[in-house]
């Protein structure tokens, strides 16, 4: 993944405007946001309010709202698991109790050496190729314990 | 002679090593001095055979599947020696699972390569769009009309009366909002298509936009989906370059753009109103009705929004007519659904068919029954608001009335399959669970119901007075079903009162009838 930027309130700035006169900016905005920083940074949503002239709690409001949206960076990789239906049909409660074992976390957590972020996701769609999860962006689908150490152990680094 | 392969980049494929796959042939190649092209289509949508690789002969294209990468090399034999490799599944077009289909959307999905309009054209795309202008907005809305089209996200509202509402509506802005917010359990129909075929969605939306005189579309994608993103937004910029959006769609006096918008992870945005707002900028709330989108939408103005099938099946409505349409199908449920097979199932996948066909069909037949070979016991069709289906009930046509007959719904042609080893009571407690977790907090039955649904069904589970917390979680559907104003808290009832229904073995009670025959 690559590395977050540190948090700069000029390039807070440049984001923001190059959204200028969009229609409806608010995700977008906070979408950039945390691909730069890797969270949306407290200070950021007073600016946002700011140059959309909405208040800091309706954008904070928004930022809580979505579950995508982090108030902290999160670990150095992300492995998001799918806890819907189709997964759940294909094995996937058993892997899930799997990898917060292998962890030492739950969903939703992060290790405490900040190696790896444990997510709960509601369907990537992959539902003819379940157990699913995608680790740091990259698609897993027919997962078993080989193929779900793997990517732990790859989500250890 | 360059070898000409076909290689899907549907978010499926890759999850089980299409591009691992496409990397090692190309190095195989490379090593032994054979010219190799590789085009990266959508997916045929037999999962169970992905990733799957064809190859273009003279009499057509020979399929090989599901390939790994130790397969490379001898692939490569068989294809340019022409014998037959064990993986081989003969030529594309006789594989018995896409003969049987109906595929009208989805008729170039894993043929064309998605990047490309000169292919969308190629094979039939804008055709509609050319119709549609030469029969100008009111011919073309009767021709949607008299096809049957109902909303393919799950609610099953006619579309040409919902874009004829918006037609009459008086505005200086209209919108058209693509429904992109796939976030039901078990479905990938519009997931595949924007990968596959993204610019029959894009045709759609521009119909759509003649029809009803909007200018500018939006696509509302969740953010799950990153590779449909990126094939909407490499599309549109194709079309824009080649005229067909922009200012003089396809050299006409009609202007249309769209734009791809993200979602942020709330599944209670597949709601229309509450997509609207998202959109806005906001929390996705969702709004009361009246007023309609169609009258008062997207900020404010008349909007048309429909899911991404609904408006992805418009393009063929437009070339082949209406009348052409309406020919398939049963009852008021006209037209093709390309239903989608996930979960426990051994040949998962989308089957584009016309309605009408029985559950049992598609789960025993053309499923071919679980993937870990014990019998079916549930299926839980529409989504995580859908309702299980024992198999006693699997002679039920896939047709919106005949489910709804039944307590259940089709949703967006979802089916999740179960086997023996399911735990109702704890399928169940999910849907609460998930009402919980997604719930957007505006009505209190869905808000505050979910959670008390969770601690009903544990003390059930726990068989702690089991016949008064019965009646309680029965109440509870009772009032969330009627007192939520949208889908999620309404349909939540679904799943848990089928469960009950159709298991009350799995809640501690005695089976109630005789298991129908396996």
């Amino acid at each position: 993944m690559p590395a977050n930027e540190p948090w700069s309130a000029d390039r807070a700035r440049e984001i923001i405007s190059g959204h200028h006169g969009r229609e409806g900016a608010t995700l977008p905005i906070l979408h950039e946001m945390q691909e730069a920083f890797g969270h949306v940074p407290e200070a950021a949503v007073p600016m946002i309010a700011d140059a959309l002239n909405l208040s800091r709690a309706e954008v904070y409001g928004v930022v809580t709202f979505y579950h995508d949206f982090r108030r902290q960076p999160a670990g150095r990789h992300v492995v998001k698991l799918c806890r819907a239906e189709a997964c759940q049909a294909a094995g996937g409660d058993a892997l899930a109790a799997r990898a917060e074992a292998a962890l030492g976390i739950a969903l939703g957590e992060t290790s405490r050496d900040g190696a790896t972020t444990l997510e709960a996701t509601y369907c990537l769609g992959l539902c003819a190729v379940a157990p699913a999860a995608m680790i740091d962006g990259k698609l897993c689908g027919r997962l078993d314990e080989t193929r779900l150490d793997a990517l732990i152990a790859e989500a250890r680094r | 002679m360059t070898l000409r392969l076909f290689i899907p980049r549907d978010a499926g494929a890759l999850a089980v090593g299409a591009d691992e796959v496409a990397a090692a042939l190309t190095d195989v190649a490379r090593q032994r001095g054979l010219p190799l092209e590789i085009v990266r289509t959508g997916s045929r949508g037999l999962y169970w055979l992905e990733p799957m690789v064809e190859v273009a002969t003279p009499s057509g294209r020979t399929a090989y599947g599901p390939v790994t990468v130790a397969d490379a090399s001898a692939l490569l034999d068989a294809m340019t020696a022409e014998h037959r490799h064990a993986l081989c599944l003969g030529p594309v077009e006789d594989i018995a699972w896409l003969k049987r289909q109906s595929r009208l959307t989805f008729a170039r999905c894993g043929i064309t390569d998605p990047r490309s309009l000169e292919d969308y054209k190629a094979h039939g795309g804008y055709k509609g769009l050319e119709r549609a202008l030469s029969l100008g907005p009111e011919a073309t809305l009767d021709e949607v009309k008299n096809s049957g089209l109902r909303g393919r996200g799950g609610a099953g509202f006619p579309t040409g009366v919902k874009w004829g509402t918006v037609a009459l509506a008086r505005a200086d802005q209209k919108y058209i909002v693509c429904n992109a917010d796939e976030g039901d359990s078990g479905t990938f129909a519009d997931r595949m298509i924007m990968e596959g075929d993204p610019f029959v969605l894009i045709e759609g939306m521009t119909i759509a936009g003649i029809a009803v005189g909007a200018t500018k579309g939006y696509v509302y994608i969740r953010s799950e989906y990153p590779h449909a993103v990126t094939a909407m937004n490499a599309a549109i910029a194709a079309a824009r370059r080649g005229g067909m959006l922009g200012a003089q769609v396809g050299g006409s006096a009609y202007a249309f753009d769209m734009e791809v918008r993200v979602g942020a992870g709330a599944y209670v945005c597949g709601e229309e109103t509450s997509l609207l707002e998202s959109l806005e900028g906001r929390r996705g709330i969702v709004r009361a009705k009246p007023p309609l989108p169609a009258h008062k939408g997207l900020f404010g103005k008349p909007t048309v929004i429909n899911n991404v099938i609904s408006l992805a099946s418009v393009p063929w409505i437009m070339a082949e007519g209406g009348k052409a349409y309406q020919d398939f199908g049963m009852g008021r449920s006209r037209g093709t659904m390309p239903i989608q097979l996930a979960g426990n199932v051994r040949q998962g996948g989308l089957y584009e068919t016309a309605f009408g066909v029985t559950l049992g069909e598609l789960v025993d037949e053309i499923g071919g029954g679980t993937a870990s070979g014990r019998p079916v016991r549930a299926v839980q069709v529409g989504g995580p608001l859908g309702a299980y289906f024992p198999r006693g009930l699997f002679d039920t046509p896939f047709d919106y009335e005949a489910f709804a007959a039944r307590d259940g719904l089709i949703g967006h042609g979802g089916i999740v399959v179960f086997d023996d080893s399911v735990d109702m009571a704890k399928q169940a407690r999910f849907a609460m669970e998930f009402c919980a977790i997604e719930s957007c907090g505006k009505c209190t039955p869905c808000r505050i119901g979910s959670t008390r649904g969770v601690e009903t069904v544990n003390r059930i589970i726990a068989g702690e007075d089991r016949a008064a917390n019965l009646a309680v979680l029965e109440d509870l559907c009772n009032t969330m079903k009627f007192g939520s104003l949208c889908a999620l808290g309404g349909f939540t009832p679904y799943p848990v009162m089928s469960a009950l229904t159709h298991f009350p073995e799995d809640f501690g009670a005695p089976p109630h009838r005789l298991q129908a025959a396996e």
